[in-house]
């Protein structure tokens, strides 16, 4: 009798160490750390190349001034954000972090809408390096976003179903931030197509 | 009548339902995959064989897929998608390529692997796609295309030095495993052994246990000789033991074990072909004609 008590207590014991998913939670939590890693490592080889760019892109089109100073702003801004993986843990940080590195992309974006007027910039043997560099790079974040997300994804049904929440209540482990789509709304209308003078007059 | 409405109907909600679904990625089952019939079986062929011999030379696993459309995705969706399914390159040196046209969008795409993100980068690939490939394209030859900008490629993988390509799949890997095994036999026996020694008695306890630990493994990891030695060691375990039972159920299947396996041999010499289990990280270009 004794024994079987006995034996059931191991298989309760160890019932329990399998399963209240101490384990998943590290593993979960050192992926969502490299997947983060990596996504910090694509936007600063994006950052790095903005120098190059604004210098390659001055030398053609100098009177794109305002688009080229947003540009630089845009980067020094994302400079200052401290990047460190406490980040992952403040949400408030993570969000001005997001915020930062969307004005980067936008003004980025503004600029190469600009450079489509410049023929000669896009023939330059330079300019069309640095602009693959960046598709490239920008491809590149998405990839880290898209794997990161799915990381943090894994990691919070962890902590959030039962009865793995118990022990991620026990350590500490909260549930971490993800990207989000920040213009949601802006997204949600159908954009207005306007055909310059031809809308009727009232 | 009804009946009829009623398939139609089914059809329709069928049809709009495969809209929306993303394009799913085609097998692996070659180096050079063409869905739309563009290329002529020798010249398949020739790109087969120039591409095996590169990676016999130099481990590194470059391929082609050519597919009608890849909407709703555009192609950079659709091709990291491809690199992650296929997972071309040998693991942890990464050194897969993928060339992927999208013959209805105009679009094309080389896929690099992080390995070869040294020796391709985005700038060369992108200089490959619009001077080599894209003028080829532009005047029809696509079979000139694909070929010239593979060639470039090889050239360029040619130069790089990787490391040599093993001849065997790795033995190390192997031992792992068996010590996996051992382990998760050890447990089993240990646990259900135990019971049925109680409940059947010595041998027919040791028995039960060992078939029915063989046919679990045989109904997880599907491998039938992993199964018999499993079964053979939990019923000599469940023999020797010499206490009635104690302990706990043991995880069973441990975490990296099942998917960890299937990548880990690269490249069978025969008929098939299989990524060596390399990762991408979206580097690579784009282009369009």
């Amino acid at each position: 009798m004794r024994r079987w008590i006995a034996i059931l207590a191991l298989l309760a014991a160890s019932f329990s160490l399998g399963g209240c998913g101490y384990n998943t939670l590290q593993e979960t939590d050192e992926q969502i750390k490299a997947a983060w890693a990596e996504v910090l490592n694509q936007y600063q080889r994006r950052a790095d190349l903005i120098p190059n760019l604004v210098e390659t892109v001055k030398g053609y089109a100098k009177h794109e001034q305002e688009v080229l100073t947003q540009v630089t702003e845009a980067r020094a801004k994302v400079g200052t954000i401290q990047a460190t993986p406490q980040l992952l843990n403040d949400p408030q940080a993570f969000a001005r972090f997001q915020s930062a590195q969307g004005e980067l992309s936008s003004a980025l974006s503004r600029l190469m809408v600009v450079v489509e007027n410049y023929p000669q910039l896009k023939a330059d043997a330079s300019f069309r390096e640095l602009q693959a560099q960046l598709e490239g790079t920008e491809n590149r974040i998405t990839v880290a976003r898209n794997r990161y997300i799915k990381a943090v994804q894994d990691y919070n049904v962890v902590v959030r179903r039962f009865p793995t929440n118990l022990t991620a209540m026990l350590f500490k482990f909260d549930v971490k931030p993800t990207f989000a789509v920040e213009n949601e709304k802006a997204i949600a209308q159908p954009p207005k197509v306007d055909f310059g003078g031809s809308a009727p007059k009232k | 009548m009804k009946a009829r409405a009623l398939t139609l109907l089914f059809g329709a909600l069928l049809a709009v339902g495969a809209a929306h679904a993303e394009l799913s990625v085609p097998a692996l089952t070659a180096r050079v995959t063409d869905q739309t019939d563009t290329l002529s079986a020798s010249q398949r062929a020739a790109l087969e064989t120039r591409l095996k011999e590169l990676e016999q030379r130099k481990g590194a696993q470059l391929a082609v897929l050519i597919v009608p459309s890849t909407q709703p995705e555009t192609i950079e969706q659709f091709g990291i998608r491809v690199a992650e399914a296929w997972k071309l390159g040998r693991k942890g040196i990464d050194d897969g390529l993928i060339l992927i046209v999208a013959k209805n969008d105009r679009k094309l795409r080389i896929e690099v692997g992080y390995g070869l993100e040294g020796v391709v980068p985005d700038a060369i690939a992108k200089r490959i796609i619009d001077e080599i490939v894209v003028p080829r394209f532009r005047a029809g030859d696509f079979a000139g295309g694909i070929e010239a900008g593979m060639n470039q490629l090889i050239r360029l993988v040619e130069g790089e030095p990787l490391p040599p390509p093993a001849k065997r799949p790795a033995r190390g890997r192997a031992i792992g495993d068996w010590i996996d095994w051992i382990g998760t036999a050890f447990f089993a026996a240990l646990i259900f052994g135990g019971m049925m020694r109680r409940l059947a008695g010595r041998l027919l306890g040791a028995t039960i246990a060992g078939g029915f630990g063989g046919l679990m493994f045989w109904i997880f990891l599907g491998s039938l000789t992993g199964a018999l030695i499993i079964g053979i060691l939990v019923f000599v375990l469940t023999l020797v033991m010499g206490f009635g039972g104690s302990g706990g159920p043991g995880r069973r299947g441990y975490g990296g074990w099942s998917s960890g396996s299937s990548g880990g041999s690269w490249s069978s010499g025969g008929g098939g072909f299989s990524g060596g289990g390399g990762s991408f990280g979206g580097g690579g270009a784009s282009g369009s004609w």
